[in-house]
């Protein structure tokens, strides 16, 4: 048996895990990543518009501050968030975006003078002030009452990684690439690491570590259509699930973006509404005005993305060969605006969609894109059920984001909590120490084995991609943005036969070395456990709050469902397990209405 | 009438002793806007399940897609067919460790280059979560954006003529990575720093001009300029080293 140990384990090697390493490594730590891909390829690198911190430097963020901040995150969470969490990373923002600057990411400065800018459709002026000169500026975003989103053009996500893995490779921080988790080493009480396999050759190994924190990123691609990098399918949330005692947290929270591009579900910023783009239907006028007088592209994403389906529903959407859509209109911000904070957008849109922006009007839809949901940890980072585990970013429910993520929160969170969760890893590993049961870790490498055996042995069964894709199809059709009872329960009902179908797959191919659809079989049953929990968690939470939209239960209910879904999965069963405990302990803002988005609350 | 494409795909598997590097034909109906990244996962999905080949963001970002296509290395998640012949050939990029048919160990390579030319923020200063960011100036950060859009795709290594001779040169990414630095006024080395780790034939004065890493540079980032200056730089820089009293 070949083992690997070490001080600290990350699963995922994006943001998030490898803030939290570098904090570890600085106190002399010995860390190792685990990643899929080369660091740099993680997901994180593809988040575009920006990262919001309550700096206040540029004259539209003038009078911000972390309370400001706190009151849109919670807001935008539709009270879903847990309160003293929100509070925790609000006022660290300031800290962390400042650290990344130290570090080397070229945020982009305030320019002193007059300048114009676009709101909607509209042309207005105006003017930087001298002292603020050369500080980090920010842009507009949706759901905040201030310019607060921190940016790099359009590429925040690249520079902030780019730079994230500089100062990896300079603490020494470990990357061991091209390796998925495929299950946790654990008693039931404690963590002790995790079964890898190698994706350049196959081989399993046992990585032992003091503590394990799982950093790797959302699920999107559960859903046929999503935003998600090809990797983003759970795994880190499918290891712990698969404990039986670690739960995960609100996992019907699924965020829809307004502007997935069509064909292709590639996103494109925010910040294209957030510096003035606007959305048409098929007569080419602005319609979300009509539906938010207020705030409208600006609103939050959870509702304009319901606008969005709504107004496609009434026949006001463009017809394509790929679908209805929508239009999103950035011609009068500019060529140079575009080429410029937009150049992202620029590139994808004459690459993908063979279109000039600056010209053409960009085709787009609501599209999966987050998962508020995940490994549910205490405001430490400490995955509830198993000692010596936690979790950071858009892998865990820290839970921040409660039922809809802010637009440039999760760039954000990403390293807020990674120095936070570094920070309480780092006290952890300094007074903790685990005794190595070889039998245990032998087991558990065993146990894997025989799945692979297993599965390239079989003769005949199920086609891998087959179920794969009907998994995906389920979800998209009954678990999408708008949610009822007959929808869901058909989707619990479907996807427990797939589950059921995933225990007898077969592969095509021979399986050796690092053969994907292998890879993929051994990753599947968990995804459409993943899948369950999310379509047996919507059905059961009886009312609409953020992105969770029930036709049949339209108000948010905060007298009976101010409270976090929490999914276990025990073995053998074919349906996750829920509880329930209070959303926020801690109340700074009671519950009340967004501003947008209208819907009635029980109260 | 659309097309029936021609993929001629490299294969081999090193970890399976039965296999034997080759090219193997599959044929695809082209359908309206694909691109390869669609293409290479019907045919694994539909066709042969074992094909290896790197997508991740397949949105042009992140780097993982890079291979040759027809000849030239390029991102495969962006290259439309529309834009190729009937018949497309697709190869791993040389420069790197094959770990399958079209899947080549970028990670190793890069992380061994970032370290050499200690790819980060030098200075002495240490971080104070009190104070206020230091001020830069509005064009500076945007010029240091303009070459952080690197993605380290490896197309650059793969176009490069000194790279495939020499398996120590560390070629333009790094150039490009050291230019970056060398105009980021956080960055405290001096070109006598900037000498050590690229003052060498592995490094700037390997360099033969060529320029086929700006041909093919999915990002559009202006090597040439940047292979220019750092060349310039260190030039100057070896000259005072041969200077009495001067190093």
């Amino acid at each position: 048996m070949r083992v690997i140990y070490t001080d600290l384990l990350c699963i995922g090697a994006g943001l998030a895990g490898e803030r939290v390493a570098i904090e570890a490594a600085q106190a002399g730590f010995e860390t190792v990543c685990l990643s899929l891909v080369p660091s740099r390829r993680s997901h994180s690198s593809a988040a575009q518009g920006g990262m919001q911190a309550a700096l206040g430097n540029c004259i539209k963020g003038h009078g911000d501050c972390p309370d400001v901040h706190f009151q849109d995150t919670v807001k935008g969470s539709d009270w879903g968030c847990d309160q003293e969490v929100a509070r925790m990373f609000v006022d660290n923002a300031p800290v962390a975006i400042r650290q990344m600057d130290y570090w080397g990411v070229p945020w982009n400065r305030v320019v002193a003078g007059r300048s114009c800018y676009y709101k909607g459709g509209e042309r207005l002026e105006k003017e930087e002030p001298l002292e603020k000169t050369g500080l980090i500026t920010a842009r507009d975003f949706g759901g905040t009452a201030r310019w607060r989103a921190c940016f790099c053009s359009d590429g925040t996500g690249h520079a902030m990684l780019y730079t994230l893995d500089n100062v990896a490779v300079k603490y020494g921080v470990q990357v061991h690439d091209r390796t998925e988790a495929l299950s946790l080493i654990h008693n039931g009480e404690q963590c002790l690491g995790a079964v890898v396999r190698c994706l350049k050759t196959g081989r399993l190994l046992a990585y032992l570590a003091r503590a394990t924190l799982i950093a790797s990123g959302g699920f999107g691609r559960i859903y046929r259509a999503s935003t998600n990098a090809v990797i983003n399918e759970g795994g880190g949330q499918i290891i712990a699930l698969d404990t039986g005692v670690v739960p995960l947290g609100n996992m019907e929270a699924v965020q829809f973006h307004p502007t997935g591009i069509v064909p292709t579900d590639i996103l494109v910023t925010e910040g294209c509404r957030g510096d003035g783009g606007t959305l048409l239907d098929v007569k080419q006028e602005r319609f979300m005005p009509g539906y938010e007088p207020e705030k409208a592209e600006l609103a939050s994403r959870d509702v304009v993305s319901r606008c969005m389906h709504e107004h496609m529903a009434r026949g006001l959407g463009v017809k394509s060969p790929y679908g209805d859509h929508l239009w999103l209109d950035i011609r009068h911000l500019g060529r140079e605006h575009i080429s410029v904070k937009l150049r992202e957008v620029d590139e994808i849109c004459k690459n993908f969609l063979g279109i000039d922006p600056a010209e053409q009007l960009i085709p787009v839809r609501p599209t999966q894109h987050y998962s508020m949901g995940g490994v549910r940890t205490d405001k430490n980072g400490a995955a509830y059920g198993l000692k010596g585990l936690f979790s950071a970013g858009e892998a865990a429910c820290w839970d921040m984001h409660g039922f809809n993520r802010l637009g440039g929160n999760s760039l954000s969170e990403t390293v807020v909590a990674g120095m936070i969760v570094g920070r309480k890893i780092v006290e952890f590993l300094q007074g903790h120490e685990i005794s190595l049961n070889t039998g245990l870790v032998r087991n558990e490498l065993k146990k894997q084995q025989e799945r692979i055996n297993r599965l390239m042995s079989r003769d005949s069964g199920e086609r891998v991609y087959d179920l794969r894709n009907r998994m995906q199809d389920i979800l998209m059709d009954y678990v999408g943005i708008f949610r009822n009872e007959k929808d869901l329960n058909t989707a619990v009902d479907e996807l427990r036969e797939v589950l059921h179908r995933t225990g007898n797959l077969k592969l095509s191919s021979s399986g050796t070395g690092a053969d994907p659809e292998l890879a993929l079989a051994l990753r599947l049953p968990g995804m459409v456990r993943l899948a369950l929990c999310v379509a047996y968690g919507a059905l059961e939470r009886r009312e609409s709050r953020g992105s969770h939209a029930r036709q049949d239960y339209p108000a948010r209910n905060d007298r009976d469902w101010l409270v976090r879904t929490l999914a276990c999965w025990p073995e053998s069963r074919d349906l996750p397990r829920l509880e329930y405990e209070p959303a926020t302990r801690i109340v700074e803002i009671p519950p009340g209405d967004r501003g947008y988005g209208g819907g009635g609350v029980i109260s | 009438m659309s097309r029936k494409l021609k993929y001629s795909i490299f294969r081999y598997n090193p970890v399976d002793p039965d296999s034997k590097p080759g090219m193997q034909e599959f044929f695809l109906q082209e359908t309206e806007n694909l691109n390869l990244f669609v293409a290479l996962n019907i045919l694994r999905e539909v066709q042969d399940p074992s094909i290896q080949f790197d997508f991740c963001c397949r949105a042009g970002i992140c780097g993982a897609c890079a291979m040759v296509i027809n000849g030239r290395p390029g991102l495969a998640c962006r290259t439309k067919t529309a834009d190729l012949p009937d018949q497309v050939s697709l190869l791993p990029l040389p420069g790197f460790r094959l770990v399958g048919d079209l899947s080549v160990d970028t990670g190793s390579w890069f992380r061994a280059m970032n370290e050499k030319i200690r790819s980060w923020v030098h200075t002495d200063k240490e971080f104070d979560p009190q104070e206020q960011e230091v001020c830069m100036d509005n064009r500076v950060a945007e010029k240091i954006y303009e070459l952080d859009r690197c993605i380290e795709c490896g197309c650059c290594i793969a176009a490069c003529a000194t790279a495939q001779m020499r398996v120590d040169f560390l070629g333009a990414v790094a150039m490009n990575r050291i230019a970056r630095f060398m105009i980021d006024p956080r960055d405290k080395r001096g070109h006598k720093d900037y000498f050590e780790v690229v003052g060498t034939d592995q490094g700037i004065f390997g360099c033969m001009g060529l320029l086929g890493c700006q041909d093919v540079c999915p990002k559009n980032i202006p090597l040439q300029d940047q292979l220019a200056y750092v060349r310039r730089k260190m030039g100057w820089q070896a000259l005072r080293r041969l200077m009495p009293g001067q190093a």
